[in-house]
Formats: C-alpha cells, sequence, structure tokens
C-alpha cells in the first residue's frame, strides 16, 4: 500500500512522526525520573514536569558562544532531531505493514541511529569549550565502541532468517516462527543490543561524555534555550524508538497490544541498569565493548551459524 | 608543541558545592599537571572570635563548617580548658565523645555518598545519605539540633544524655553497623567500582609524610597518627578502639578506611554509654588567666588544631584555627598526576575537602602580599560606610 500526500503528512508530523513520538518519549522519561525516584528513596516528579521542562527551556534565551561556528552549532541539534523523525516512522510503517517495506531498510535505521551522537559530536565541537571538546572526544571513542557489537548483534536475526535484511521479512519471519529472542543466539544479541541502547542513550554506566562531575555536562555545555530543548527532545525520543527497534527485532514486531509492555519492559529494565551502575572510565568502556561484548557478538554469530 | 589544554574545576564546579579553583593542566585525558587556587571565601573566625567572650565562641567556631560542628568547638574549649587549667568532670568527657563519633559517623556517611555521586553513582549517594538521615535525628534527639549541635562550653557540655535516650541510641548504632556493613559489602564487591577507585590518586607514604596530611587521608597511605590516641582527650583512653591504618593509598583504601572507621566510631558510642559514670556535666571555670591554650582533636577529616591567647580578661587576645583540609587538598598536586580526568575528579574528591573549615584570604600580586588584614579591616568599613549612605 502506498500513502497519499496528506497521509505521509500526517505521519511525518503526527503519528508515528514528531508529536506521537515526542510526547510518549516525554512521558518515558518521567518513567525514567520517576523509577530512578523511586529506586533512589525519593519521591520523583509529577507526569507533567517533562513537559514543563521542555516548554521552560523553549521560552529561554538561546546564548550562541562567542567565537563558535553559529550555523554548525544551532544545526546541529535539528540533525539528530530530524533523523529521529524519520526513525520514528520507518519504524512504525515497517512494523504495521511488514510486507511493504522496502530492501536495506534495517541499514537504513541503523545509520538513522548513529546521527544523534554524531549531531551531538558536530554540536560540540563547533562550541568551541575545551570541556565539550573532551566530552566530543569521549562521545566518539564511545560511538567506536558500541557501534561493533551492535552490528553484530543485528547481524544474528539476518543470519537466521537465511539472509533476509528487510525489517519487515524479519517481523513476519518472527510472526510465523516465534520470536528471535527464543534462540541462544538471538537472546544473547539482544542483551548486547540492549547494553548498546544504554550507550546510545548516554546513560550511566556509559554517561561519560555528559559527566557532569568531571566535565559539567561535557558535550551539551554551551548549549541553552531552544536547541537544548532539542537535544532533550531527541534523547526522549531515542528512549521510545531505541526500545521499540529492539522489540522490533528481537521480541516480535510491535504490531500487537502486548508490544506496548515489551517496550515499557525494556524501558524499565535499561532506567534499572543506569541506576545501578557507576559510570565507566572512558579507556574501561572501549575495552568492554570491544573485547567483551565485541567477544559476545561472535559467539550469538556463531551460535547463529549453528541455528542454535 | 604539545597539546596540552586546561580543565577547569571551578571556581564554581558541579563536583563541589563549594568555591575552589583547580586547574587541571591536561593532554588529551591524561592529567599531568594541577594548579590549587583557594581563597574564594573570607570568612573572618579569627577576627571575630577576640571580640566574643569564651562562653561565645563556641557558637561562633561551630559555624566554621556545618559537617565539623562538634570537632571545632571541641577542639575550641579543650584550647580554653587547656589555657585555664580546668579539667571537665568524667559524664561529660563520655558525652563528649560520644557526639563527636556521631559526627564522624554521618560526615563519612556525606562522603560516601557523595564519592558515590562522582562516580556517576547516584543510588549510592541517596542510600548512604538516607542511612545518615538516622543520625541526624539521633542529634535532634540528644541535642535539639540536626547540625550545629551546640554541645561543647568551656568546662564541660550543656545537656546531658538522659538515661531514656540510650536504649535508642544503641538501637540506631544497630542499624547503622547493619546498613554500613551492606553498604560496604555492594559497594567495594561491583566489580564496576572496584575498577573505578583501586590504583587511583595514590598518595605513597613518603608523599603523605612530605605533604603532613592528617587523618582519613593520611592513615590510608600507611601513616599511623589519631590525635583521639595521640593525645588523649575526651574518653578516648578509658574505652576500646582501633586505629584504622592501610597500606595501599589508593582511592579505594580511602574509602575503605573511613567505612571501617564507621564500625569503630559505633564500638566508641557503645562503650561510652555503657560506662557512662554518674556525676556533674560541667566543671566551673571562674577566670582565664593570662597564657596560652592548645586544643587538637580528630575531626572526621583529620586533625583540627586550635590555639588560644589569653590576656586574663572573658576575651581572648588571640585565636588561631587550622582546619585539616588546609593539609590535605595541598597532596592533591601529587595523587592527580598521571591519573585521567575522571581519575582526579574523584581524587580531588578523596580528601574529603572542605573549603569553608580552610579558606584564608590572602592576596598576592609579584609574589607580595596585597592586602594585609587591615586593608581587609578598611575595605570591609569603606563598603559598610557605602551601604548605610543608600539606606
Amino acid at each position: 500500500m502506498t500513502l497519499s500526500g496528506w497521509q505521509l503528512a500526517f505521519a511525518f508530523v503526527v503519528f508515528p512522526g514528531v508529536i506521537f513520538t515526542a510526547g510518549v518519549g516525554l512521558l518515558l522519561t518521567w518513567v525514567d525520573r520517576f523509577v530512578s525516584a523511586r529506586v533512589q528513596w525519593r519521591k520523583g516528579p509529577p507526569v507533567y514536569q517533562p513537559f514543563a521542562d521542555m516548554l521552560k527551556l523553549l521560552l529561554k534565551q538561546t546564548v550562541v558562544p562567542a567565537g563558535a561556528s553559529k550555523v554548525t552549532f544551532l544545526i546541529a541539534p535539528l540533525i539528530g532531531f530530524t533523523a529521529m523523525c524519520i526513525t520514528a516512522v520507518l519504524l512504525f510503517y515497517v512494523n504495521f505493514f511488514p510486507s511493504d517495506s522496502f530492501v536495506g531498510d534495517l541499514i537504513v535505521l541503523v545509520y538513522l541511529f548513529a546521527l544523534p551522537p554524531l549531531a551531538t559530536i558536530i554540536g560540540a565541537s563547533a562550541s568551541r569549550n575545551p570541556l565539550s571538546a573532551v566530552g566530543a572526544s569521549r562521545e566518539m571513542v564511545l560511538y567506536l565502541g558500541y557501534e561493533l557489537p551492535f552490528l553484530l548483534a543485528l547481524s544474528v536475526p539476518i543470519i537466521l532468517t537465511g539472509g533476509k535484511i528487510r525489517l519487515g521479512d524479519l517481523v513476519m519471519f518472527q510472526q510465523a516462527g516465534g520470536p528471535f529472542l527464543a534462540s541462544w543466539a538471538g537472546a544473547i544479541a539482544a542483551v548486547i543490543v540492549l547494553i548498546c541502547i544504554q550507550a546510545k542513550l548516554g546513560y550511566p554506566p556509559f554517561d561519560m561524555a555528559e559527566a557532569e562531575q568531571e566535565i559539567m555536562s561535557g558535550v551539551l555545555i554551551e548549549y541553552s534555550g531552544a536547541p537544548l530543548a532539542v537535544f532533550r527532545l531527541t534523547k526522549a525520543m531515542m528512549l521510545l524508538l531505541l526500545p521499540c527497534f529492539l522489540v522490533t527485532v528481537f521480541w516480535g514486531g510491535l504490531a500487537s497490544w502486548w508490544a506496548i509492555l515489551k517496550v515499557i519492559a525494556v524501558v524499565v529494565l535499561v532506567i534499572l541498569i543506569k541506576n545501578t551502575n557507576p559510570r565507566f572510565k572512558i579507556d574501561h568502556a572501549l575495552r568492554f565493548f570491544w573485547f567483551i561484548l565485541g567477544a559476545l557478538g561472535i559467539v550469538a554469530v556463531i551460535l547463529a551459524f549453528a541455528h542454535l | 608543541m604539545s597539546n596540552r589544554r586546561i580543565v577547569p574545576i571551578g571556581p564554581y564546579h558541579p563536583l563541589q558545592e563549594e568555591p575552589e579553583f583547580f586547574k587541571l593542566i591536561v593532554e588529551g585525558e591524561t592529567v599531568v599537571d594541577l594548579e590549587i587556587n583557594l581563597g574564594y571565601n573570607h570568612r573572618g573566625h579569627e577576627f571575630v572570635s577576640p571580640e566574643l567572650t569564651y562562653d561565645q565562641i563556641p557558637f561562633l567556631v561551630e559555624r566554621i563548617c556545618g559537617i565539623c560542628s562538634n570537632s571545632h568547638p571541641l577542639a575550641c574549649v579543650l584550647a580554653v580548658e587547656d589555657c585555664a587549667g580546668v579539667k571537665p568532670p568524667p559524664r561529660a568527657d563520655y558525652i563528649r565523645s560520644t557526639v563527636h563519633e556521631l559526627e564522624r559517623i554521618h560526615s563519612h556517611l556525606l562522603w560516601v555518598g557523595l564519592a558515590g555521586h562522582f562516580i556517576g553513582y547516584n543510588t549510592v549517594w541517596m542510600w548512604a545519605w538516607r542511612y545518615r538521615e538516622h543520625i541526624l535525628e539521633l542529634f535532634e534527639m540528644i541535642t535539639g539540633n540536626r547540625n550545629h549541635y551546640a554541645m561543647n562550653k568551656p568546662g564541660g557540655v550543656r545537656r546531658d544524655i538522659k538515661a531514656e535516650q540510650i536504649p535508642q541510641i544503641l538501637a540506631v548504632m544497630d542499624v547503622v553497623d547493619k546498613k554500613v556493613m551492606m553498604l560496604t559489602k555492594a559497594v567495594l564487591d561491583d566489580p564496576v567500582i572496584r575498577s573505578r577507585l583501586e590504583g587511583v590518586g595514590v598518595l605513597t607514604r613518603e608523599q603523605a609524610i612530605a605533604y603532613s596530611v592528617t587523618g582519613p587521608t593520611a592513615r590510608p597511605s600507611g601513616v599511623d597518627i589519631d590525635v583521639r590516641r595521640d593525645d588523649p582527650h575526651c574518653a578516648y583512653d578509658r574505652v576500646p578502639w582501633n586505629v584504622i591504618v592501610l597500606n595501599e593509598g589508593d582511592v579505594l583504601a580511602k574509602a575503605k578506611a573511613r567505612l571501617l572507621e564507621i564500625f569503630e566510631s559505633t564500638r566508641i558510642i557503645r562503650a561510652c554509654l555503657k560506662d557512662l559514670p554518674e556525676g556533674p556535666i560541667e566543671s566551673r571555670i571562674d577566670e582565664v588567666p593570662p597564657g596560652e591554650g592548645i586544643g587538637r582533636t580528630e575531626a572526621p577529616r583529620g586533625e583540627v588544631f586550635h590555639y588560644i591567647r589569653s590576656d586574663g580578661t572573658n576575651r581572648p587576645l588571640r585565636h588561631k584555627v587550622r582546619a585539616p583540609s588546609f593539609m590535605n587538598i595541598a597532596s592533591n598536586v601529587v595523587a592527580v598526576k598521571g591519573g585521567s580526568i575522571a581519575d582526579a575528579a574523584l581524587t580531588l574528591a578523596a580528601v574529603d575537602p572542605c573549603y569553608c573549615c580552610t579558606e584564608r584570604m590572602a592576596a598576592f600580586e609579584d609574589g607580595k602580599l596585597k592586602l594585609t588584614g587591615k586593608d581587609l579591616l578598611r575595605l570591609s568599613w569603606a563598603k559598610t560606610e557605602r551601604i548605610r549612605e543608600r539606606l
């Protein structure tokens, strides 16, 4: 089925595009704050808090640091935001019309998920602050670290389906033969992706790019007002989209009511990992991703070839 | 030439809640040098103190620091008692030790929480501070205040510990022992935490002695000093306890030492309350004769030193304070070198610095003192005049 112009506009702007993803994403950041607070013997904010924060940031003055590259500085947040909007449309469209996706959409999604960290690196480098430079270099190292196990883990379902690289095929395969999570290879790969999600979101133990106690929120230090709000919004959308992606690829897709519970389960898992771990040092993180998760990824790939 | 950059920690930085300025000189992520710049606070305690009577001074000096707010008055009244040649009654000694150790527990738990926060582990932060809350409630019960306990006065203590309060204190000690044991196990067995703390910010025994560090900064480096044992005061020579000395000198050892000291503190409190002697809680001081007196005590951060010179009136002629952080902060210069920025943030915090205790105002220009005490006074008067004109 093809969408008409109006339907396409609706898909991008309302559902599942900007408004839906941003709204639910912000709600999930509230879940994050609430669960974190409860883990830490605190009360937690009211439900509307993330929305109020966003509104406050949008109304604040935007300061561009002297000597910064103005255009790059202001455009950087939009790159990540746009990428997440497109991701939202693709991801939900594939889930609801699995026979209608195009070849290689999995690869497109992987690249789209790579854009927000890239955007933060660009923005941080443009802001001409020594602390954000440190943050940008950390973000870059982190990105180089988690991308290897992430791609290894994503190759597992492709191998299990016998070389199908369309996300729609993966979803249909799971609808017919059960989720990949049920196999050993799939389970290991899902755990790897879960940990990579943690790093992509910049949550502890992988929040060294923003480490407020060391480099004062590093990459975002010079951002204020609306650009900062856009960065925050991008993070919030990622908090929805990355778990959705995990559920789509490994846990049977989103086209059922159960999927809501599955996504919430993944989000809560992410939040619990966040609250029970201290921050890694950047060199430890790189070693962890390459030598531990990388090795685990190779094991998963071998198991996938053996169809276990 | 090289890609040296400065990563500033301060003057205002989320790492520490007080003004201080550490210039980390880094190459990439490695810290190659450190410049320490203090002096953002001018407190004026030593100036105000000679204008107050001996009964008022404890209230002033306990406001030097919100966390060591028993150590400073204790050292101060010890100095006054030394000068007057008066000994407090035994019951007052035991009560002083009890309150002093309670303060150590709450301060060390505060540090454990902050250390958790500094390595990005906010759950440890909140949990440690929650257990600290029990101690603050005890303080409220015993002294009437959660902070600034106002327990000490020259010659004794101001409030008695009542018999019906003792079981409650002992019950809280059991809770603290249990919770701290759990925290110790959870923190020290976590492989990620160990990888963050082990071998980081090492201060060797020689460096520790060269920099004259004190307290829980010195003892984990193998320096066996503790004023409570070396210069017995209060009830410390009458109850059984051990000085915790470790040899590694890294941040992990500092954390261990503080956690182990909490157990020693609960032990001291139990012993003090068990043997609490009957009798009065204060001795009368009729006059402070001309002369000088010294008071030393082991604050949670190390040795705090007070000096009083009396001219026979009811006010001191000179009052000098040396807080432990003054010695400890300087040792950061050797401890952070060679580590990463992430390590440096933790190492700077590992000495448990307290800037408001330490800060002394001194403005230098080209190696010469720019402002003396008299100049500061003049500036202060001029400002008061300006404010007055505006009224």
